[in-house]
């Protein structure tokens, strides 16, 4: 928790910036600190019986197959507007025939991990928040206790398990997408020749870049779930609470991807 | 009482032994010896009434699926609500989703049941119902009853012994009769429903 505001250091003028960077530190670190503890606890609920292989389905078709026409979608409009932007570009340095490799390049380790896992923040990070916390303001995650049940393995082993499973999945199928957006364009709009662009698209690549789009395709599924859950799960204050959850996860789910996405790229290449 | 929050100094004992220095699962076989009913029956609104009761069964027991749907059956016939297995909670009205609640709490057979403000928020008549069905389950499974609540009504129709917690102490325990009829204040003006002269005036401490 955080201390409560001591009025004796409270300060005023001088003092007001570096107390309120200073509250805010404290609250960075408390989120830090929770999301470990809860990821310790996952991990213990995942060695522990009962193993629920059930509930671990019905989460992978809530994120997964519920979620697959939407990341369809912004792979071939993401895949689409990369072929159109690279060619203007290009196309000033007369490197129109490199546009495929651009877009099947960028899909694979770059934007289809980053999207799939946006998209899947807004729709599943904050369905889990407002679940989970729901459930904590109406006692139902006491009475899961009461019942002798532990409350995280029952309600996070399942989501964080689906998260790390379905994430991967739907960035192969959004880089199929978005490779077929890119076709689309260049050859219906910009006149490209298709055997000419397919061979382009693949000819540069590695089977590392698809490996690093799906190891941070898992990171960024584990990320998103465990803070959805954690938000809902420390829900406090009734109906408002579960709103200021959901927002949050949101937020925070999209801020993990995207600043453990310049890490991992990094650390992958 | 049932373990939800760690106790800040002190200790809680079941059957004399200590249950927060106790292991996680030996806390959790502890708690299987309890049924908690909650203020607003707490149940699962994504399963429904049958699959609420069944929760624990499933996930404690061997049971078989018949075997589950029998004691289920059982259960909510004890507490007068028979054939809603296939209800969800939301379509429960207040009164029968803390029936639900009780049968929920007595699925595993518990030695102790805790029943927190079971008739709060309800008309007498509907309260009056609960009561008889808190009668049923202490007369028919005879377990230790603790009910927490502050309708005295309900308190002297379910219990042998009646207590007052007030500023964080337990002012009195006594017989319901003896409770009704005692001279300390705190308790007779808690039976009178006598709040004090001044208590329009007096300012609410706001807990921490």
């Amino acid at each position: 928790m955080i201390p409560p505001r001591r009025e004796a250091v409270s300060g005023r003028g001088v003092m007001a910036p570096f107390e309120a960077f200073g509250r805010l530190a404290l609250v960075a670190l408390e989120f830090h600190g929770r999301c470990v503890a809860l990821l310790g606890l996952t991990i213990r609920g995942l060695f522990r019986r009962p193993f629920d292989g059930r509930a671990i389905a019905t989460q992978v078709v809530r994120v997964g197959v519920e979620g697959l026409p939407v990341v369809l979608l912004t792979a071939v409009f993401t895949g689409a507007v990369l072929a159109l932007q690279t060619y203007t570009g290009f196309q000033r340095f007369h490197a129109e025939a490199w546009v495929g490799s651009v877009v099947s390049l960028s899909m694979l380790r770059e934007l289809a991990p980053v999207l799939t896992g946006l998209m899947v923040a807004g729709r599943s990070g904050s369905a889990m928040a407002a679940e989970i916390g729901s459930m904590r303001v109406t006692e139902q995650i006491d009475a899961l206790v009461a019942l002798a049940t532990d409350p995280v393995q029952y309600l996070f082993v399942p989501r964080v398990l689906a998260g790390i499973i379905v994430l991967p999945m739907l960035v192969v199928l959004a880089n199929a997408f978005g490779i077929l957006g890119g076709y689309l364009v260049a050859v219906r709009l910009l006149g490209a020749n298709p055997v000419v662009y397919m061979e382009n698209s693949f000819q540069f690549l590695d089977l590392n870049d698809l490996w690093s789009g799906l190891i941070k395709a898992a990171a960024f599924g584990l990320l998103i779930t465990l803070i959805g859950c954690q938000q809902g799960f420390d829900t406090r204050g009734g109906a408002e609470g579960v709103g200021r959850s959901t927002t949050a996860a949101v937020v925070l789910g999209s801020l993990a991807i995207l600043v453990s996405d310049f890490f991992l790229t990094k650390v992958l290449f | 009482m049932i373990g939800l929050m760690a106790p800040d100094e002190g200790t809680v004992e079941v059957e004399g032994e200590n249950f927060w220095a106790a292991s996680l699962s030996r806390r959790d076989e502890m708690r299987r010896r309890f049924g908690m009913s909650f203020q607003e029956g707490a149940l699962f609104d994504s399963m429904n009434v049958g699959e609420n009761i069944a929760f624990a069964l499933k996930r404690h027991t061997r049971m078989t699926p018949a075997e589950v749907r029998d004691r289920v059956s059982e259960c909510l016939a004890l507490v007068r609500l028979e054939g809603i297995e296939e209800k969800k909670p939301s379509e429960l009205s207040g009164g029968m989703r803390r029936r639900v609640g009780f049968a929920r709490a007595i699925a595993l057979k518990p030695e102790i049941l805790l029943f927190d403000e079971p008739t709060t928020g309800l008309d007498p008549i509907t309260t009056d119902a609960l009561a008889r069905v808190m009668i049923r389950l202490r007369d028919r499974l005879n377990p230790t009853m603790v009910t927490i609540t502050h309708d005295l009504k309900v308190a002297f129709a379910v219990a042998e012994r009646v207590a007052l917690l007030d500023a964080g102490k337990i002012q009195a325990d006594l017989p319901p009769a003896e409770f009704e009829a005692s001279d300390d204040p705190r308790v007779a003006a808690f039976v009178r429903g006598d709040a004090g002269e001044e208590a329009g005036d007096r300012r609410e401490e706001v807990p921490e």
